[in-house]
């Protein structure tokens, strides 16, 4: 049984729940609500309510869980080991399943798991996106009109042309070290493709064959965050298919939740689907962030120039805690030469952003984040360095706003910045 | 319905933002960190903002005649804010502001929503600590500690959460709001109401503000652990450090369950293969450290265990992880933890130790023992499933085993986790009849209509 089946799969998890409380030292979330609904103890105790039949799967449920940014926080400090996620993903999915999910969420996913009428629907928007955001500097827009974002967000805007539009699925170097597939991840293919753009850059610099399937999507983690077990089970089949008939040496992602999806959640879900169960781990083991595998490579410093800048980096919560990648964005970044690396106060704390909690919860979304703001200016870093494309659209969008000087870049921007120089 | 209009005047009174009635959030006030308790759902959660909101909560209440249980953080052990008859949960966690640092004073002034670590913190850049520091320091509240006169890792030396509070604002049963204490060393001006209010579990009024003792910073610190291969060497070492009138800020101790756990679940290269570890701190003077220490090692030589000083900072902090884990682990091992709190003079802690093994053996139940050895206080952490009953039934049986035990070595029912509901049964064994009555007349005299927390320490009927 997996966690997609409800949460009578999870039920050794509840039970393991000592109520002890530790997780209100660390969860977010609690710490702006201070309502005991908020933290884990209190979502946990929910969940087994549902489980006794003691509780009704209705709107408030529903808003209780949804309270939830996944930033695995909790996981980590717990005494016991609960596996907090696990109980969260349960209990959404089975609350999806006996209330379905609210219409626009179903149309955008929907959407999200059939590729190619989403890449037609987002590059139709991309065209008309300047009639529903205007532009305020180059890389940022502001909606116009209330179109279910907020009126202050600051958003980066569709690329004209997405990243796998804009290079060639295959690219080999004189003799390759290494090669690797990339998953791109919807952000950096749509909003970022200057993300994708430097991993190329950097990856070739380093004698490494890419190969950019042309045939990959969404990763499928937001819909699965949200209860769409169904749907987000479909997208990863679709993409153990893809990427098991690759010949690579690895698999690349530049986002810490398509990493997670690839690594944790796929072979759970394809657990017992057949003929898929054994390939989801085998692509699941090749998965690493471009971190680790510049680290795993033998990464050449010397090909990169002085920057003479101060930055700091922010942890992704799926990055650090849920793929164990902290040490290695730090090493890298330390290594390029004249870089001063100021360490934030708590660089593994939530940014707020959480995927679609962002868009939900924009209010407390955005207090989390001012949290985050305080420890980067008590840095005086120049740059704020961060692993996920999601994290750096809410950083920017509250740097913006706070008109705080500072920009952020991905990790792997700041290697291919210095390699520009050369 | 009465309470239906409690919570309209509630609502009146506070506002719509401080009064909690969805019944998914009630559900997530039935409980606390208690094993082994019923639960229960209040009717009504309120977070007052201030004082004079608490005074309308306890109107409102009094009016109605629905009792209210104070809540800081719920990390409690002895289900002292499980709502047991419904009715008001009045958390304090919006009223979380330090009021005022005093270093000429050495006070601090809080409100009791403040967790003691953030308070720790503030007072951290003036060179001075407030000693008490439960294994929840990063969660529990200045007024549920206070409620529950905690204690903590440093009570040895430093003494309970008791010995820190100079004065108290409780708002009582009747609304009226008092002011005991204050900033003075020296206070005895009447009955001693800041005792009696500390430690008395929101039984007899909900407390609004506290003034709390700070102390210097020890300058130097030493950290050793020290292994033995029986149990009994252990307990004796214990006695004898403090019969060189050697008290060390820290003495811990953990026996061959909870390290052997500790080193399968968290892999902090404890010893394996030691029936018992020590872990002990001293600290004060650079120079008086010295002596102390060399006095400590001396000691352990003699009963028969060996020793491992911390040469640094680093190390330092992997010997308190060690300690850290305990819980984590034993919790990792079982789903159902059962943590109790038997207390004994400090000259009976080997027999205390042995009787816990003796009577895990009887009900062949898995006991990890750790806790403040130093004073007495034992945390047996029982290890069980709840889904089995006939082992939990073992486990209630070993528990009331464990605090006779206690008792009969002159112990006594809590160190530090207070009564609440999971230990008023036993409370005769201890205090006899009379000492209960003497507990129940003051109750009946500051809440005659067992208002406030019902059900906890002592029952009025
Ligand atoms: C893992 C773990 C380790 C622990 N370690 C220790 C330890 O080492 N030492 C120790 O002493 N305890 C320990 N405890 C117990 C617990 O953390 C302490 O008792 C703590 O002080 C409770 O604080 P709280 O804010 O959670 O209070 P709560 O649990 O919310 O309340 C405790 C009691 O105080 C009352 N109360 C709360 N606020 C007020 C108020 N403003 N006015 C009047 N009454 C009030 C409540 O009604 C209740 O009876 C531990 C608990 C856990 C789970
Ligand atoms: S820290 Fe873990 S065991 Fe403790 S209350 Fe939170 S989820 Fe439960
Ligand atoms: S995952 Fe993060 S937001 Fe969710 S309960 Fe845990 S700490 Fe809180």
């Amino acid at each position: 049984m997996s966690i997609f089946d409800g949460l009578a799969a999870v039920e050794e998890e509840i039970l393991k729940c000592m109520k002890c409380g530790n997780c209100q030292a660390v969860c977010p979330l609690y710490q702006e609500s201070r309502r005991e609904p908020a933290v884990a103890r209190g979502k946990i105790r929910l969940a087994a309510a549902v489980l006794e039949g003691k509780l009704e799967p209705t709107a408030g449920l529903a808003e209780c869980f949804a309270l939830c940014l996944t930033c695995l926080a909790c996981v980590a400090s717990c005494p016991s080991g609960v596996k907090v996620d696990r109980i969260i993903l349960a209990a959404r999915t089975a609350l999806t399943q006996r209330k379905g999910l609210p219409f626009i969420k179903k149309t955008v996913f929907t959407g999200l798991s059939r590729p190619r009428l989403f890449d037609l629907g987002v590059k139709t928007a991309a065209r008309i996106q300047g009639l529903l955001f205007k532009h305020i500097e180059p890389g940022k827009m502001q909606p116009r009109f209330p179109i279910g974002l907020e009126l202050r967000r600051i958003l980066p805007p569709l690329a004209p042309v997405p990243f796998r539009g804009q290079v060639a699925e295959k690219h080999t170097v004189e003799r390759p070290v290494a090669t690797v597939a990339f998953f791109t991840g919807c952000m950096t293919n749509y909003l970022y493709p200057g993300i994708g753009q430097a991993t190329l850059r950097v990856l070739k610099a380093h004698g490494v064959d890419v190969i950019i399937p042309r045939l990959q999507h969404c990763c499928g983690a937001p819909i699965l965050y949200s209860g769409a077990a169904d749907l987000a089970l479909e997208m990863a089949r679709s993409h153990v298919d893809l990427f098991s008939s690759i010949q690579a040496d690895a698999i690349i992602t530049v986002c810490g939740t398509c990493g997670e999806a690839f690594k944790h959640l796929y072979p759970e879900l394809l657990d017992g689907v057949s003929g898929h169960g054994d390939r989801a781990r085998e692509v699941a083991a090749k998965i690493l962030d471009i971190t680790q595998f510049l680290h795993k490579l033998p990464f050449d410093p010397k090909l990169f120039k002085a920057l003479e800048l101060a930055v700091t980096y922010h942890q992704p919560c799926h990055l650090g805690r849920g793929l164990g990648v902290v040490q290695e964005p730090l090493s890298i970044i330390r290594s390029i030469p004249g870089v001063n690396y100021l360490p934030l106060k708590e660089p593994a704390r939530c940014c707020g952003n959480a995927g679609s909690f962002s868009l939900t919860h924009y209010d407390l979304s955005y207090q989390i984040l001012t949290r985050k703001l305080k420890d980067i200016e008590g840095t005086g870093a120049q740059l704020v360095v961060t692993g996920c494309p999601a994290c750096r659209m809410h950083l920017t969008d509250g740097l913006t706003q706070q008109q705080m000087p500072q920009k952020v870049v991905h990790t792997v921007e700041l290697l291919a910045r210095s390699l520009d120089e050369e | 319905m009465s309470v239906t209009q409690a919570i309209e005047a509630l609502r009146r009174e506070l506002g719509e933002n401080n009064v909690i009635t969805a019944t998914e959030d009630l559900f997530c006030y039935s409980y606390d960190a208690t094993a082994d308790l019923p639960e229960q759902k209040p009717d009504v959660v309120v977070t007052p903002e201030n004082v004079d909101q608490v005074v309308k909560v306890v109107k409102i209440a009094r009016q109605f005649r629905l009792p209210i249980y104070p809540r800081g953080s719920g990390t409690n052990l002895s289900g002292g804010t499980v709502p047991i008859k419904g009715g008001i949960v009045l958390s304090t966690l919006k009223m979380n502001r330090i009021l005022e640092i005093d270093p000429s004073n050495l006070t601090a002034t809080v409100q009791p929503g403040v967790i003691i670590q953030d308070l720790n913190n503030a007072v951290a850049p003036y060179g001075l600590i407030y000693p008490p520091d439960p294994g929840t320091v990063n969660t529990a509240t200045m007024g549920g500690s206070v409620a529950e006169c905690s204690g903590g890792l440093r009570g040895l030396k430093y003494g309970v959460t008791r010995h820190y509070v100079m004065g108290l604002e409780v708002v009582l049963a009747d609304g009226e709001v008092i002011r005991y204490g204050g900033k003075t060393v020296k206070n005895v001006t009447g009955y001693d109401l800041v005792r009696l209010f500390t430690g008395s579990e929101g039984t007899l009024g909900i407390i609004t503000e506290i003034i709390v003792r700070l102390i210097p910073a020890p300058q130097a610190r030493e950290t050793m652990l020290a292994g033995f291969s029986r149990l009994a060497d252990a307990g004796n070492a214990v006695a004898d450090i403090i019969g060189q009138k050697v008290i060390p800020a820290t003495l811990e101790i953990m026996d061959r369950v909870t390290v052997e756990t500790v080193e399968n679940f968290a892999h902090v290269g404890l010893p394996t293969g030691v029936a018992a570890i020590l872990l002990i701190e001293v600290d004060g003077i650079p120079e008086v450290v010295k002596s102390e220490a060399a006095a400590v090692r001396q000691v352990i030589a003699k009963n028969g265990g060996w020793v491992k000083t911390a040469e640094n900072d680093e190390e330092r902090e992997k010997l308190w992880s060690a300690r850290r884990a305990a819980l984590p682990a034993l919790a990792q091992r079982k789903p159902t933890t059962i943590l109790e709190d038997a207390t004994v003079p400090r000259s009976k802690i080997t027999d205390m130790l042995l009787a816990v093994e003796d009577i895990g053996r009887r009900y062949n139940l898995v006991i990890g023992t750790f806790g403040h050895a130093g004073d007495g206080n034992l945390h047996p952490t029982i290890l069980a499933d709840a889904r089995n009953e006939e082992e939990m039934e073992r486990v209630r049986q070993a528990v009331e085993e464990i605090f006779r035990a206690a008792l009969n070595l002159g112990g006594t029912l809590s160190g530090e986790h207070g009564i609440g509901i999971a230990k008023k049964q036993f409370l005769p064994w201890e205090m006899g009849n009379s000492g209960v009555q003497v507990l129940k007349k003051i109750k009946q005299a500051l809440d005659p209509d067992n208002l406030l927390n019902p059900g906890k320490i002592v029952d009025l009927t």
